[in-house]
């Protein structure tokens, strides 16, 4: 086994489990969770392994089936594919923990194909983050969201009408993706993204036709990643989707479209392209960004349904990453590749608490939170520090890309991202305290719903280990982030940055 | 005028792709009924299908299936083949969206089951009592 291809063994255990989860789960419900963890264990050894070979030797390609490229498929590790792969098995891994205890109370029967369709949509995010060819994103792209379809729609009340919403904007995004890969083959005749990325500025005077390409890419992506005014399909999706599957969805979903957003900007197309070709662009993104914020965060405060709220602030979020890499300085972009890694942990920890928190209290209105600190001290003290960290208070990880993205806005002079920027951390203050008001004080007329507070119980270890775990991960990020920016985030942005 | 319809004569068949997607497009944004939204969605998939392929086609074009002998004498002409890459393409994308189909009609299925219709705003009416 050498280092060449140990990414293909944290790529394929998944997806492999996932075959042999349904095939031989029928023998019995006792190897689900095995096999569950096994592969999941076997893709996170990978990764960290082909992460830390990144780093110390540096970036390096796969060709799959020996077919050489620019004809065949390539995989890229690089710097920011290691990161986004270590992220991936990481979260999944953690949230599959938690998964495995409210997914035994919800979907009793259905737990193997939940957990089926769970697998392969971590194997669909593992190539995502790997892929170096432009066609072969479009079919993971399709492949994590047909598992997500499958996910949401397992979940109670309205969820199949939430999903089947879903899968109509979603294959807008996706068609409208291909259609830009289309227009790309047309003009240059090559899928390869290192290919693309070589004839593209070869191409003078189809500015138009490329323009059109590039156009599409984007809003195919920005549907996908339910960047504002794209994202009606996100609140009630998330919001009816089950625990279990909510937990992986929510922090790796957005984040790892972001990602494919980088992957256009700038292994197929260049910053030349985008920042200097084409200048005002730039600044009507980062405006829309900043509209998209302020809005997002505004809905967040009209919530009384701590998913609904939680699903509202991940739409904020986006316009965070999406301005962040479109303000065109180092600053922003760092800021911006460093907050996919904090949000997905950030939105993992407080998902985490809330899967938790339903699992005991039977639902996430803010009327059953009462006095749930003392019912369950260390969920809400992982909530409190996940909170912060979405609030922005040092020492936590949330801090310090807010931090980047903040410098990156005054260095652009983009005033109206920078004031959104703080408008959305004041608004995240109101809202999380609001909770903890909540839960610090006991419910004034216990025993007001059906196995009120009183019964309510310390969430069970499954669920508990991992929250704690990704609450200690924000403070450890947050403290590493000097290390991290050094040795891995400096090494992705784009040449000349 | 003149010149705009020449424009559209001599590519036709790409107007034909976008007057299919806006058809399709209609269809998903504008249809109350879930089933005329899947088969709205089913025409703008049809649409980029049928782009890749008219992208694909050469006038006088045969078939890429190549005699080893004839290619090792004279090497081969470009011209008289036609690019298999965007075909190929595109079955896979048939696939994908055969699948999509597939996982949405399964979800229809279950939304009729659980409201009884599969008009969007008697099971928004529904959802609210």
């Amino acid at each position: 086994m050498s280092f060449l291809n140990l990414h293909m063994y944290g790529l394929t255990a998944p997806l492999v489990g996932a075959m042999l989860l349904y095939a031989a789960g029928r023998l019995g419900s006792r190897i689900t969770l095995p096999i569950v963890f096994g592969s999941l264990s076997i893709s996170l050894a990978a990764s960290v392994l082909v992460f830390a070979e990144v780093l110390h030797v540096g970036p390096f390609s796969y060709t799959v089936g020996n077919w050489e490229p620019p004809y065949g498929i390539e995989l890229v590790v690089d710097h920011l594919g290691a990161l986004m792969i270590l992220l991936i098995s990481s979260v999944s891994l953690a949230a599959a923990l938690s998964s495995s205890r409210s997914v035994a109370a919800d979907l009793h029967e259905r737990r193997r194909p939940f957990f089926t369709l769970y697998l392969i949509l971590i194997a669909g995010l593992y190539g995502l983050a790997l892929t170096g060819d432009a066609f072969n994103l479009y079919v993971l792209l399709e492949i994590t969201s047909i598992t997500t379809y499958g996910l949401i729609a397992l979940g109670r009340g309205r969820a199949a009408l939430s999903s089947f919403n879903y899968i109509v904007m979603g294959s807008i995004g996706a068609c409208f993706y291909l259609l830009g890969i289309g227009y790309l083959y047309i003009l240059t005749g090559t899928l390869n993204m290192a290919d693309l990325h070589r004839i593209i500025p070869l191409l003078d005077g189809r500015g138009a036709a490329l323009a059109t390409a590039f156009a599409f890419l984007m809003v195919g992506l920005w549907i996908k990643m339910a960047f504002f005014p794209l994202h009606v399909w996100l609140p009630n999706a998330y919001t009816d989707m089950p625990d279990g599957a909510a937990v992986l969805i929510a922090p790796l979903m957005t984040k790892v479209t972001i990602f494919l957003m980088i992957r256009v900007m700038f292994s197929i197309f260049s910053p030349v392209y985008e920042f200097i070709q084409h200048m005002g662009v730039q600044q009507t993104i980062v405006g829309v960004a900043a509209v998209g914020i302020v809005c997002a965060s505004a809905m967040a405060l009209g919530q009384r349904d701590l998913r609904r709220m939680l699903a509202y602030i991940i739409i904020a979020e986006v316009g965070y990453m999406v301005g962040g890499l479109w303000l065109a300085n180092a600053k922003g972009m760092t800021g911006a590749i460093l907050h996919i890694v904090n949000d997905a942990l950030m939105t993992l920890c407080l998902f985490l608490a809330a899967a938790a928190i339903a699992h005991r209290c039977g639902g996430m209105e803010f009327d059953r939170l009462q006095g749930l600190t003392r019912r369950m001290p260390l969920t809400m003290a992982a909530f409190i520090v996940g909170a912060l960290s979405m609030i922005g208070v040092p020492p936590t990880c949330g801090f310090f890309s807010k931090w980047y993205l903040l410098l990156g806005g005054i260095e652009a002079g983009q005033w109206l991202y920078v004031g959104a920027l703080i408008f959305s951390s004041l608004v995240n203050a109101v809202l999380f305290f609001r909770i903890i008001e909540i839960a610090f004080f006991p419910a004034a007329a216990a025993g007001d719903h059906g196995g009120g507070p009183q019964t309510v119980r310390e969430a069970p270890q499954a669920m508990l280990q991992p929250l704690l775990v990704s609450a200690a991960a924000l403070i450890g990020v947050g403290l590493a982030t000097g290390p991290i920016v050094e040795r891995v985030v400096r090494f992705a942005l784009p040449v000349g940055f | 005028m003149e010149t705009l319809l020449d424009e559209i004569v001599a590519k036709y068949n790409y107007w034909i792709y976008v007057v299919l997607m806006m058809i399709g497009f209609y269809a998903m944004i504008g249809k109350s009924n879930l089933v005329k939204k899947l088969i709205g969605m089913n025409i703008f998939q049809t649409a980029i299908i049928l782009m890749f392929i008219s992208a694909g086609v050469k006038k006088g074009g045969g078939i890429p299936i190549l005699d080893k002998q004839a290619v090792l004498e004279r090497g081969v002409e470009a011209a008289s083949i036609v690019n298999p890459l965007p075909h190929v393409l595109m079955l896979t994308a048939i696939v994908v969206a055969v699948s999509v189909t597939g996982v949405a009609l399964a979800i229809l299925q279950r939304i009729h089951g659980q409201f009884g219709t599969l008009e969007e705003d008697e099971i928004l009416e529904k959802i609210e009592r």
